[in-house]
């Protein structure tokens, strides 16, 4: 990767922003001008992320593309290099920055459907983007937290002003746990910048820092939760069901899809990779939270008659997964936790794709009012099959390699949780398959004679994210590369 | 105080603004004789300030004093400057409102000149009177101006109440003073810093008791838990710009007095004052927060919520160095614009709605978007949101207050600013997720809806100076480097090294 590619990792973190900042000035009025717009600057977004994912070396260093501009230094608490503009990107966050570019694309596709106020929804859902990918390119603690905070900020107003069924409910409980999450990560922040006593939030420079293993283990914990809350992990995932219930499509696909994921990378960037005997202390602790929240999202999704719930209950179930990889502290079990993030972004933003889809026409998401609907709406049943297969884990897609990878860790380093996590892939396959059964097949409920098949938008957005799905599954090896590489050269501690 | 030849040309700045303050008053006793135009006194505020302001730059890192009574240096720049601006925005932006809302108009502008003097006095003083008469002088403009309100008995009320506990503020921060010169023997800030790096041991008693009533006195000014009970009252009932400069210039002035006698002469005896310092900032980010919660009235919500932020100031305050001073100046300045921002687009919702009850700020997304933009984009910096200016100066001053091993604080702070964000938001969606009043809901299927045009636009003076604000607190946010060197100049002079 040559250094000149960190102007295209600035890009994807100022397009978005420029394009939010451009939509302030068309009129509202003008939607062929807000559509044009948007087309493009997704389309931007996918290519280059497309670009900078082919083009990570993972034979090469560690972390490429790496370029540095003066902020605020030699000022306060400030020291040299205090606050960097600093992008540079490794073989984590090469995949996360694909799976945001793929993600996007599709999701403002489906939100041209929208006619209540479009402009300013678009406006927000830019910033969000623009916090996500600056999040995952930022190698500045202080930006790294401040985009971060920025993908959250916008999800209150989208949520409350263009979701569904109790959305001021949802969007408040959503924003007040992610906000109050966010204070043990400040918290850690301030903690770590003072123990590392460097006076730079430089994140190359906080990794190689000393810290005292107490204080490791006092802080770990603090970034686990904090980020893990927006991560979805058990037991603080209370705001997912709810907020995904609520959130209009391109939301939940972008918040389910991309934004959980930013927690679980945060868990990395700021658990793993700097306070890694913290995190060796405490991987014992997010094996016993990522197996209870597999099994627990799993058996209470079994319960869901709304197919939203039942959606955002099977993410928390799927995030267990993550952190269960995580904290197998084995090169495999890690890199699975890294190839599920990438797998169940692209498979629930498909999900809530073809569920939004389905919703705004027929107004009803309750799985026992539907049956042999693969009669009235073929493309839509085949594309939310292959979710659901990628979902269960069946060989050929993505979510197989992911699962495969944690399970192979997950033996390695305790067995019997190991037979614990392929009891809940069963329990997932329970509740896909039945509710295809219910819902796709058997006799036509002709009181949804109505729908029509999904719209030109919808279908294209969904093949593109099958595609990202059908890619993983049969040909993992880009993605394995890269993160193991960077998995086995930079966390120490972590075994192959 | 030998040399009686002072260098009057250090008081520039002060000398425009009370001559300005004089004239304003002269000019509109007459103005039926002289057919003054209305637009002259507030132009000619907005004029004198801005003289002031850049006339300050002229001591730009030089440090001089006159007569050892005010110092004038970087430190007293940057708050020369802060409340210049803030003069500057708030006559430009409550222009409109004055004209209709103000009695004594002249008085009105003579007041907010004399106020803005009292506060340069305060943040130069190098002597305990002089800077009892900074004070004094800030106090008493704004005890009139709170009570200037046409048709609103509540002005008066406020007024009467904000005068008798003021008073007794005064007279305890007087005693206070009193006590510490008996303590060190002196009024000057550099001999009673000597007087107590030599010991304190046999003036303990007075010392403590002294320290006690000055942080009383001063966190009256401040409203800093427990003193802040006149706040509320006199931010709702005294007119939308008086607030603004009460929750601006007021307090601006009393933490520049604060941080130079806490870092100053009262550096040594650090071990005293620190941990009531320390107490006042927790309970004063909780109650404010807290009661913050329960409030209707927008007036009564900002001011609680300014009681929280001072809160966040004085931890940095208790945590004295020069990294946490300049995160804190850093933070006053951040404060200030935002802050001035809300009120500003408040009062232009005001000249239009007559109202400052939150309810009534429902669906103004609808009805004056950039409005309802502006007053979100505050409401999110002063809760700590990021791309604005109070993520980037809460972050700052929380980092240096951690550093200096106050992170126990911190993490209060951190918990408190999230719940701000609650009552803020409560606004926001009052704004944006409710409809306004006699807007038709949009049909669900299409969305469409034929509704009655309730748009309404801002004045051009608002506009105008809502749009700089609105800038400055983005500029701040993402950028803050200016303002962080400036401020770490700043406090260079208080901890030389």
């Amino acid at each position: 990767m040559s250094p000149n590619d960190a102007y295209l990792m600035l890009a994807t973190f100022l397009i978005p922003l420029g394009t939010a900042v451009l939509l302030m000035l068309v009129p509202s009025k003008e939607r062929s001008a807000i559509i044009g717009i948007t087309a493009l600057a997704s389309f931007a977004m996918f290519v280059i992320a497309l670009y900078l994912f082919v083009n990570y070396d993972f034979e090469g260093p560690q972390f490429q593309g790496v370029k540095a501009w003066t902020w605020m230094e030699n000022a306060g608490v400030l020291g040299e290099r205090g606050i960097q503009l600093k992008v540079g990107m490794d073989g984590i966050a090469a995949p996360m920055v694909l799976l945001t570019g793929i993600v996007i694309m599709p999701g403002t596709w489906v939100s041209w459907k929208l006619h209540h106020r479009t402009k300013d929804f678009f406006i927000l859902l830019y910033l969000l983007v623009a916090g996500v990918f600056g999040t995952f390119v930022m190698l500045d603690l202080f930006f790294f937290f401040l985009l971060y905070e920025t993908a959250v900020l916008p999800m209150y107003l989208l949520i409350a002003v263009w979701g569904s069924t109790r959305k001021e409910y949802g969007a408040m409980k959503l924003m007040m746990m992610l906000v109050a999450a966010s204070i043990l990560i400040f918290t850690a922040i301030f903690a770590i910048f003072t123990e590392a006593g460097l006076g730079t939030f430089d994140l190359p420079s906080l990794f190689a820092a000393d810290y005292d293993p107490r204080m490791q283990k006092i802080f770990f914990p603090m970034i686990a939760i904090g980020c893990g809350t927006l991560g979805g992990m058990f037991p603080f995932h209370g705001w997912s069901p709810d907020g995904h219930a609520s959130a209009p499509t391109a939301v939940s696909m972008l918040h389910a899809g991309v934004l959980m994921k930013l927690g679980a990378f945060g868990i990395i960037r700021l658990g793993f990779q700097i306070l890694p005997e913290g995190a060796a202390f405490w991987a014992p602790a997010l094996i016993f939270i990522g197996i209870t929240a597999a099994l627990y999202g799993a058996i209470s999704a079994l319960r869901q008659t709304d197919l939203k719930l039942m959606t955002g209950f099977s993410s928390v179930s799927h995030m267990g997964y993550v952190f269960l990889g995580l904290g197998t502290l084995n090169v495999v079990g890690m890199t699975g936790a890294v190839l599920q993030m990438f797998a169940h972004g692209v498979m629930t933003a498909l999900f809530f794709l073809l569920i939004g889809g389905m919703y705004d026409q027929a107004h009803n998401r309750d799985i026992p009012n539907f049956s042999g609907m693969a009669k009235q709406m073929p493309i839509w049943a085949i594309f939310f099959i292959l979710a659901g297969l990628a979902s269960l884990g069946l060989p050929g897609l993505s979510g197989f390699v992911a699962e495969l990878h944690i399970f192979v860790g997950v033996f390695r380093a305790y067995p019997i949780v190991g037979g614990l996590a392929v009891l809940t892939a069963a329990i997932t396959a329970t509740y896909l398959l039945r509710m295809f059964a219910a819902a796709f097949f058997g006799e036509f409920n002709p009181r949804w004679s109505h729908l029509h098949e999904i719209t030109w938008a919808e279908r294209a957005g969904a093949a593109v994210l099958a595609i990202a799905i059908l890619t993983l599954g049969l040909w993992p090896s880009p993605w394995v590369d890269r993160i193991s590489t960077t998995l086995a050269q930079t966390i120490p501690g972590v075994a192959l | 105080m030998s040399d009686l030849n002072f260098d009057y040309t250090l008081l520039i700045p002060e000398l425009i603004l009370a001559a300005a303050a004089g004239f304003v008053l002269l000019a509109d006793a007459f103005r039926r004789e002289l057919r003054l135009n209305r637009t002259l006194l507030p132009g000619f505020t907005v004029l004198a300030a801005a003289a002031a302001g850049l006339s300050s730059l002229a001591w730009l890192d030089t440090t001089d004093d006159f007569a050892t009574l005010l110092a004038v240096d970087n430190f007293t720049a940057f708050f020369r400057v802060l409340f210049a601006v803030t003069l500057v925005t708030v006559v430009i932006g409550s222009y409109e409102f004055v004209a209709r809302e103000i009695r004594h108009q002249g008085e009105f502008y003579a007041m907010l000149l004399l106020a803005t003097l009292g506060a340069s006095v305060m943040a130069a003083a190098q002597e305990l009177l002089t800077a009892y008469i900074g004070v004094e002088l800030l106090s008493f403009s704004l005890y009139v101006a709170v009570s200037l309100a046409k048709r609103d008995t509540r002005s008066g009320e406020a007024g009467l109440k904000y005068v008798l506990l003021g008073g007794v503020a005064s007279a305890t921060l007087l005693y206070g003073l009193s006590l510490i010169y008996g303590a060190a023997g002196s009024t000057s800030y550099a001999e009673i810093g000597e007087a107590f790096a030599a010991g304190t041991a046999n003036v303990e008693l007075p010392l403590v008791l002294g320290l006690v009533l000055v942080i009383a006195g001063l966190g009256f000014k401040i409203s800093a838990v427990p003193f802040h009970m006149w706040t509320p009252d006199a931010y709702e009932g005294a007119p939308l710009p008086v607030t603004a400069i009460l929750s601006a210039t007021s307090k601006a002035g009393a933490i520049a007095l604060l941080l130079r006698l806490f870092s100053g002469p009262l550096l040594p005896v650090k071990d005293d004052w620190q941990w009531m310092l320390a107490v006042i900032a927790l309970a004063t980010m909780v109650v404010g927060n807290l009661i913050a919660l329960q409030q209707t009235n927008i007036k009564r919500l900002l001011a609680y919520s300014s009681i929280g932020q001072v809160g966040y100031m004085l931890m940095a305050l208790a945590t004295v160095s020069d990294a946490s001073a300049s995160a804190l100046l850093l933070h006053l300045g951040g404060y200030t614009v935002t802050n001035l921002a809300v009120f500003m687009a408040v009062i232009a919702f005001y000249n239009r709605q007559r109202s400052e009850a939150i309810a009534d700020f429902r669906g103004l997304a609808e009805t004056n978007p950039y409005l309802a933009f502006v007053i979100a984009a505050g409401l999110f910096s002063l809760s700590g949101m990021p791309l604005l200016a109070g993520f980037t100066t809460k972050f700052i001053l929380f980092q240096a207050a951690a550093q200096d091993g106050y992170l126990w604080l911190v993490s209060i702070a951190v918990v408190m600013s999230t719940i701000s964000l609650y009552y803020y938001l409560q606004v926001i969606r009052l704004m944006y997720v409710r409809e306004p009043d006699g807007a038709p809901t949009p049909d669900p299927q299409t969305g469409r809806l034929d509704r009655p045009n309730l748009r309404w636009r801002t004045s051009p003076a608002s506009y105008a100076v809502t749009a700089l604000l609105l800038l400055g607190t983005i500029a701040i946010g993402l950028y803050a480097a200016p303002l962080l060197e400036a401020a770490d100049d700043a406090a260079a002079v208080l901890f030389p090294t």
